[in-house]
């Protein structure tokens, strides 16, 4: 159980979030001028990176807001937490 | 049986308080304050239970949470919910009428059936289960029924448990694990700069261990470690800011310093005692920093016969002769290799228990105690090793050899020693299983032999024996010093400690014996009957990782999780593979620290809190009304109204006709509904449905479907434009809250620049479904300031009104083909608007119907439902809708699926209807379609039937369901194989009323 | 050859202390070049050499295992077998498994006991009914057995589940699939293991892969801990790390890989003869030979190599264990621990050829591969062998994400996705 510091809210345990997956895949803005290659690309294929992932969160039991999170999913160390729209940190 | 093996005192006991308890039937007495082991111990009981897998006879080997042998069956007469197997004797407390049975035995503890395995053992090696039961085939599950019921240790509970359990969430600045000078030390350190301060500790004392020290060795501040640790434990009570908790046990050390503990509440009461009371509590616990002070584990060494009751750790024998006041026999002998187990020969000898000889296997020591117990004119036998033992169910007789120089072989002349027990002390393990749950790295220690916490990976210090430090002075020391250091403060904080001067400690871990390894019984796991020869015979075949070791063998897989064992096992694959300890690694220590009751886990989460009920406003009336109901998600719907002794079938068929020929009355509150504004809400509409919403008027209703981003149907629903950037959204029940969660998140993340703003408003509004020819009569009697002639108010638009001033909004929307509004009303006055649409519709025979005839009814009009003629595989227009999917927006969510090369195929499965050759014959839902009937399996299937009904509307029975190529095969027949006949069917029109509609306008 | 296990061995054995029993594999140093490298060594890794060495003929095999053998999903999983899936595709490819599952203790003289006690999986609502019961009548018609049973049947065929109508959630039926049941997980990777070995597979244990060597489109070699080995074909089995050596190789597979959580229990005498699954109350338990009742929690929702869910899903499941278990209340949870599973969008598994010539990768089992293992293995080693997939295993390639011809399996598994 992780404590994640919603950049909304502060501090909160692990159980007020929820996970939405890899993050900075953004939906192409023209699917119909897609291949089928390049929109499975969007849809299913995953970097799921052993290392530093860059992942999406909710705050689904308090402000419902999304944001961004980068941990380290061989430890499960969470590195920084920042706002949709924002630059991922280096 | 009386206390012959009593002493007049024991610090732990007050034997004013006599307590009777029953052993195997026999009724026996204790004092207040012992363990069942002590008790039994007093009563001169060793013979305690039978092992696993050879049901050797065993005793007690500790007086702590790493027994391995002394397990019991706690019963309560006859009662069959209140039983606990593989109870650890030594850790539960006597109370008045506890009742304890031996395990793994029959038909009794001193003469078990099961012991001719050992005689068999000789074939019956580490893993001999891989090399054989496996001809015939076909036997398997006969040698195994056999192999299971002579496995498994005690009994589950046959009835329900009647017991109470809890959680509890909890904050602290620091947590410290474990009370023993260490963790006490720590806690009075830490409170002092007025930290929240939780102190835990397994047992049901601080400082247990003190208590059992020697009172003449040892003095702190001129103290008594016994008098010392009295004192401390008052000062902990000053602090306000500490809290302490007994009999309360970390079993997980999880990331961010979450801790999982189980208090132990009631398992040392009476029945009476225990009667209205929580049995136990789990704690959730978050602490900013952890001290971990949770000491060492005595190793017992590693010869043939090491098992026999009677023969114990030496802090054990410590233990119950100075804490319990009970002598573990009468002649015993200690074996040792390091100076220990001088103290429990000097305390034995003070206590005239008659110490036959100590069996050092060392050359010789320079500490203090040894040189004691020569003065004492105890017999030592330097150099020396126990090669074997015997005695059944008892140890009577050891043999002593001397080492040779190497220590490889033992040489000389065998000598016997006459004893009732043995006291055996290996040396120390440092018990780090929490340190390394918690992600921490370990590093072999070779003076001591032992592996101890080396890089933490969270805010947390190991102190005292637990980090490796074994001597009273320093480990107070370093509990004053890394402490202050950890909570940032500099306290000073002086003590003088005396004790005696110790030797080293020189290890061997499977000690060598006069008969040939293959011959011997060298126990390293005593509960699973792993020997050193096993571990060897699994070396031998390459099973050369330690994990492979323990998986093949077994060792460090008993109820004690290796507490005993590992450290030998990792000695000997070390010595046998001449890897270095350090190198080696240890096994992974998982959760629990010790087991942990299933009761406990789950806290209050049962019964009716086993998940939330959800409840429309209209559920008592439903209830009233013999209502029986199905649970959608977590809602319980009204499923149909049986009147008198109807059957179902009955009750839908008379419910689907009142609804058709004059009236029905549905609570369709469990729909999601989302309360949607904005100025873009149309733009918004038009992304995440497949049709389009730009051109949808005020007041009116439209019907939506909605996909995934992989272009399959996942929700549908009614979305009504109130105003002109107001509107609202229906769902399914179950899609309630996903649709809700997906459409935040687009708004949040594709499309910020959106002006919507989205409410879950399900719980707000009760919706009462009226239809029927005579609906329209019935909501002109409920509403007022509705005018509902068609040319005003026609089929998917939107009034609002209210009932008795209160406002409401109705939809004329229909699922059931009827003319058909809903009322949507603040939910707390759903009720008495139902009662008044009752009211006001009895003249007009107005029946309530439950969601099995909604069914029905949408099905005889091909009405899909999300989640029965959908399962994630099927598009908008393999349900033959390609009407609701727009071909000029340019896009919405799942539309550039559509077009990938499989999605896009002309002969993927589609929705049709299906009519059965007998029109009174019922096809089962979820019956497989074949085109063609073979003899036997395998068969083509080319679809499955999703919905059907006998439809007492036409007389007859109807289907819908997905077949391949199923629009091209309208009026073909097909057949549906059951396991006892095949039905033939022919393809429809999924329409099966009123195709045009002219229902809705009736 | 090696020796042959049976009682027999066994008795003589004993005669001379079993000193003289052989090594059941053996700890080879990497040779230079290898015709075929599998990495990963667990079950599946194991046997698709196993496959390749039988009936492809093919000697100059390599297993290259990060760890220890077995000691990824293969030794932390709850050992259920069964084939009862929904697609024609799914019910091929398990009910293949699960044939070879009734003679693999005989076929590589290696008791891996697979247990024939019966799978049950619970309907707790209308929905659950007629999907299952869909499963029931497809896996019929696919001649794989499997029995629709009703309440009262279901409190026969096991007695101990709660089957009152006043539980939350109360059983309303249940499928049986007779045939299916259980294994012992170890004795299937060293079993397969020992027979590979004999056929002159080298099984080199602790050597990682650090690099995937290519040359254009095709494969040189792999960089390993232990030094370069030179190969032009691999087949990577690696569970939850395959994402990992896929990105060594330049490919992003559909994949994430999330910790998995099981437990289980103090040994108790026997108390329950089948294994009983159920998706909506969330809990499936058996009991092992050694009597541990053996029980699957879920898995947590975020991308984890740590081996390591949390508490929560534990309670979770447990909380699931008691409702339809009341009497399991006093037992005691003895061990916990994780794996990290690699979940396909569509829950069903990958066995395939890649966009790279010589690189084939076996994955996306999720949680459910254990079952799957000899004819997961069986196939792999075909598609790598031929370079073409054997029809079974056709429809689980890689370009499924591609053309949108998924096999959605979501409701078979016993894990709530």
């Amino acid at each position: 159980m992780f404590i994640i510091k919603c950049p909304y809210c502060g501090e909160r345990d692990h159980s007020e979030f929820s996970y939405g997956g890899e993050a900075h895949i953004n939906r192409p803005k023209k699917p119909t001028e897609l291949t089928d290659d390049q929109w499975a690309e969007y849809l299913f294929m995953r970097k799921n990176i052993k290392g530093i992932h860059y992942e999406r969160w909710n705050h689904s039991h308090g402000c419902r807001r999304w944001f961004n999170m980068a941990r380290d999913t061989s430890n499960d160390k969470i590195h920084s937490v920042y706002k949709i729209g924002e630059k991922p940190p280096v | 049986m009386s206390n012959n093996f009593r002493l007049e005192s024991g610090e732990g006991i007050n034997q004013t308080e006599k307590i009777s308890f029953k052993f195997n039937g026999k009724t026996l007495f204790g004092y207040k304050g012992d363990s069942l082991a002590s008790a039994l111990l007093a009563n001169g009981i060793h013979l305690i239970g039978r092992s696993f897998k050879y049901h050797r006879p065993r005793g007690i080997l500790s007086s702590g949470s790493e027994e391995p042998n002394a397990l019991v069956q706690i019963i309560k007469d006859k009662d069959k919910a209140k039983t606990d197997p593989n109870v650890r004797a030594t850790q539960i407390e006597i109370y008045e009428g506890l009742e304890a049975q031996s395990q793994n035995c029959w038909p009794n503890v001193k003469f078990d059936i099961g012991e001719i395995n050992s005689i068999f053992s000789s074939i019956l090696p580490a893993g001999f289960y891989y090399k054989t039961f496996m001809w015939p085939s076909k036997l398997w599950r006969k040698y195994e029924y056999f192999i299971r019921k002579s496995a498994g240790l005690g009994k589950s509970p046959t009835e329900k448990d009647p017991d109470k359990y809890d959680h509890k969430y909890y904050h602290c600045d620091v947590l410290i694990v474990g009370g023993g000078p260490a963790g006490i030390t720590a806690a009075l350190m830490a409170a002092k700069s007025g930290n929240k301060i939780l102190l835990v500790d397994e047992k049901p004392e601080f400082g247990e261990n003190l208590l059992s020290s020697s009172k003449e060795n040892i003095k702190i501040n001129d103290l008594s470690p016994a008098e010392w640790i009295k004192v401390k434990r008052k000062e902990l009570l000053n602090f306000k800011n500490i809290k302490t908790l007994n009999r309360t046990t970390v079993s997980a050390y999880h990331n961010y310093n979450y801790l999982i503990m189980m208090q132990n509440l009631t398992d040392h009461l009476s029945e009476n005692e225990k009667k209205g009371k929580i049995r136990q509590r789990l704690w959730k616990v978050r602490a900013k920093k952890v001290i971990l002070a949770t000491g060492s584990i005595e190793r017992p060494l590693v010869f043939d016969g090491n098992d026999r009751p009677g023969i114990m750790l030496s802090s054990a024998v410590k233990k119950y002769l100075n804490f319990y006041g009970v002598k573990c026999g009468n002649k015993i002998v200690i074996f040792t290799n390091n100076d220990s187990a001088y103290e429990t020969a000097i305390e034995l000898h003070n206590k005239n228990s008659k110490v036959q000889a100590i069996v050092d296997i060392r050359e010789e020591s320079s500490g203090d105690l040894p040189k004691k117990c020569n003065e004492l004119g105890l017999k030592i036998y330097w150099k020396h090793t126990i090669v074997s033992s015997s005695g059944h169910t008892k140890v009577k007789n050891v043999s002593v050899m001397k080492l040779s120089k190497d220590n490889s072989v033992v040489i000389g002349k065998k000598i016997n020693i006459k004893c009732d027990s043995v006291a055996m002390s290996g040396g120390w393990t440092p018990a780090v299983h929490l340190f390394t749950q918690s992600g921490g790295k370990l590093d072999f220690n070779n003076q001591n032999f032992c592996f101890y916490p080396k890089k933490t990976t969270q805010k947390q210090i190991s102190i005292g024996s637990c980090n490796g430090t074994f001597k009273l002075a320093d480990i107070i020391n370093e509990s004053n010093q890394k402490t202050s250091e950890f909570i940032n403060q500099n306290v000073e904080n002086k003590n003088k400690i005396s004790e005696p001067k110790e030797g080293d400690l020189e290890n061997i871990w499977l000690l060598p014996s006069n008969k040939a390894l293959g011959k011997t019984k060298s126990f390293i796991d005593f509960q699973n009957d792993v020997t050193a020869k096993d571990i060897k015979l699994a070396l031998r075949e390459g099973y050369k990782s330690i994990e492979h070791v323990k998986r093949y063998t077994t060792t460090g897989m008993a109820t004690d999780q290796g507490k005993i064992a590992n450290m030998h096992a990792l000695g000997i694959v070390a010595e046998t593979t001449n890897t270095k300890m350090g190198d080696l690694g240890t096994t992974t220590f998982r959760p629990p620290y010790t087991p942990l009751t299933f009761g406990a886990i789950v806290g209050r989460n049962v019964n009716q809190f086993f998940d939330i009920t959800r409840r429309t406003p209209i559920h008592s009336w439903h209830k009233k009304n013999n209502a029986k109901f199905e649970d959608v998600g977590q809602w319980k719907r009204a499923w149909y109204y049986p009147i008198d002794n109807e059957s179902m079938f009955d009750a839908v068929q008379r419910e689907s006709k009142a609804a058709r020929t004059k009236a029905g009355i549905l609570d369709a509150s469990t729909l999601g509904k989302i309360d949607i504004q904005g100025s873009d809400t149309s733009e918004f509409l038009n992304r995440v449905y497949t049709n389009a919403w730009n051109k949808l008027a005020i007041g009116k209703c439209r019907y939506g479907l909605m996909l995934n981003d992989d272009g399959m149907v996942y929700d549908d629903g009614v979305t009504t434009r109130l105003n002109e950037n107001h509107y609202i959204m229906t769902t399914t029940t179950g899609g309630a809250a996903t649709v809700m969660s997906k459409l935040e998140d687009f708004l949040q993340t594709e499309w910020p620049e959106l002006k919507v703003y989205l409410t879950s408003v399900t719980d707000h509004f009760a919706t009462v479904s009226v239809c029927g020819p005579h609906s329209k009569k019935i909501l002109e009697k409920v509403t007022e300031n509705i005018d509902y002639s068609d040319q005003n108010f026609p089929h998917m638009s939107f009034k609002e009104g209210s009932i008795n001033k209160i406002k409401c909004r109705v939809m004329r929307i229909s699922f059931t083909g009827e003319l058909s509004y809903e009322i949507n009303i603040q939910a707390n006055y759903g009720q008495s608007v139902w009662e008044k649409c009752m009211n006001a519709g009895k003249e007009y025979g107005i029946t309530p119907y439950g969601t099995e005839a909604m069914h029905l009814l949408r099905a005889e009009k091909g009405f899909i439902i999300a989640g029965q003629e959908t399962d994630g595989t099927v598009t908008p227009i393999d349900l033959q809708m390609d009407w609701i999917v727009s071909k000029k927006k340019y896009d919405f969510i799942g539309k550039r699926s559509l077009y990938r090369s499989d999605t896009a195929r002309e002969d993927r499965k589609h929705y049709v209807g299906l009519l059965t050759k007998d029109p009174n014959e019922i096809l089962e839902e979820g019956a497989q379609i074949v085109a063609e009937v073979k003899n036997r399996p395998p068969m083509d299937m080319i679809g499955h039937i999703t919905s059907s009904y006998y439809s007492p509307n036409l007389n007859k029975s109807i289907a819908l369901a997905v077949v391949k190529n199923g629009k091209k095969l309208k009026g073909k027949k097909l057949f549906v194989p059951m396991a006892n006949k095949t039905i033939e069917v022919t393809v429809s029109d999924p329409v099966f009323l009123d195709k045009e509609g002219t229902r809705l306008n009736a | 050859m090696k020796n042959k296990y049976s009682i027999f061995t066994l008795i003589k054995n004993s005669f001379s202390y079993h000193e003289n029993w052989q090594k059941a594999w053996g700890n080879p140093k990497p040779k230079s070049y290898y015709d075929i490298v599998i990495v990963g060594g667990g079950g599946h890794g194991l046997a698709t050499a196993y496959y390749l060495a039988k009936e492809h003929n093919l000697k100059n095999i390599a297993v290259v295992e990060k760890g220890w053998i077995g000691g990824g999903n293969t030794g932390r999983n709850t050992t259920i077998i069964r084939s009862n899936y929904l697609w024609d595709a799914s019910a091929g490819l398990y009910d293949h498994a699960l044939k070879i599952w009734e003679n693999l203790s005989q076929e590589l003289n290696f008791n891996v006991m697979f247990s024939q006690r019966g799978v049950m999986n619970l309907a707790h609502n209308q929905h659950d009914v007629r999907e299952l019961k869909r499963r029931t009548h497809a896996n019929r018609l696919n001649g794989i057995d499997c029995e629709w049973l009703n309440v009262d049947q279901v409190k026969e065929f096991c007695p101990i589940i709660n089957c009152s109508p006043d539980i939350r959630y109360p059983v309303m039926g249940s499928t049986l699939q007779r045939r299916a049941g259980t294994a012992r997980h170890d004795a299937v990777a060293w079993g397969y293991a020992r027979s590979a070995d004999s056929m002159g597979v080298d099984i080199i244990q602790n050597c990682e892969v650090k690099g995937i060597k290519r040359k254009g489109d095709s494969i040189e070699g792999l960089e390993t801990t232990k030094g370069f080995i030179k190969t032009s074909k691999i087949g990577v089995a690696a569970a939850g790390h395959s994402s990992v050596i896929a990105n060594m190789a330049g490919l992003k597979l559909p994949l994430e890989s999330k910790p998995l959580q099981a437990l289980v229990s103090e040994p108790i005498k026997p108390i329950i003869d089948t294994v009983v699954m159920s998706n909506a109350v969330h809990a499936y338990v058996s009991q092992s030979d050694k009597g541990e009742l053996v029980i699957g929690a879920g898995t947590d929702s975020y991308v984890s190599y740590t081996q390591k869910g949390t508490h929560e899903i534990i309670e979770g499941t447990l909380k699931a264990v008691l409702e339809l278990y009341p009497i399991f209340s006093r037992l005691r949870m003895l061990r916990q621990w994780g794996g990290i599973v690699d979940i396909c969008p569509d829950a069903s598994p990958i066995i395939s050829k890649t966009s790279i010539k010589g690189l084939y990768f076996n994955c996306g089992w999720g949680t459910g591969g254990f079952k799957a293992t000899p004819g997961s293995g069986h196939l792999f080693a075909y598609t790598i062998a031929k370079d073409e997939p054997h029809a079974l295993n056709a429809p689980f390639n890689i370009n499924r994400f591609v053309s949108g011809d998924l096999v959605d399996e979501h409701g078979a598994a016993a894990v709530a996705h």
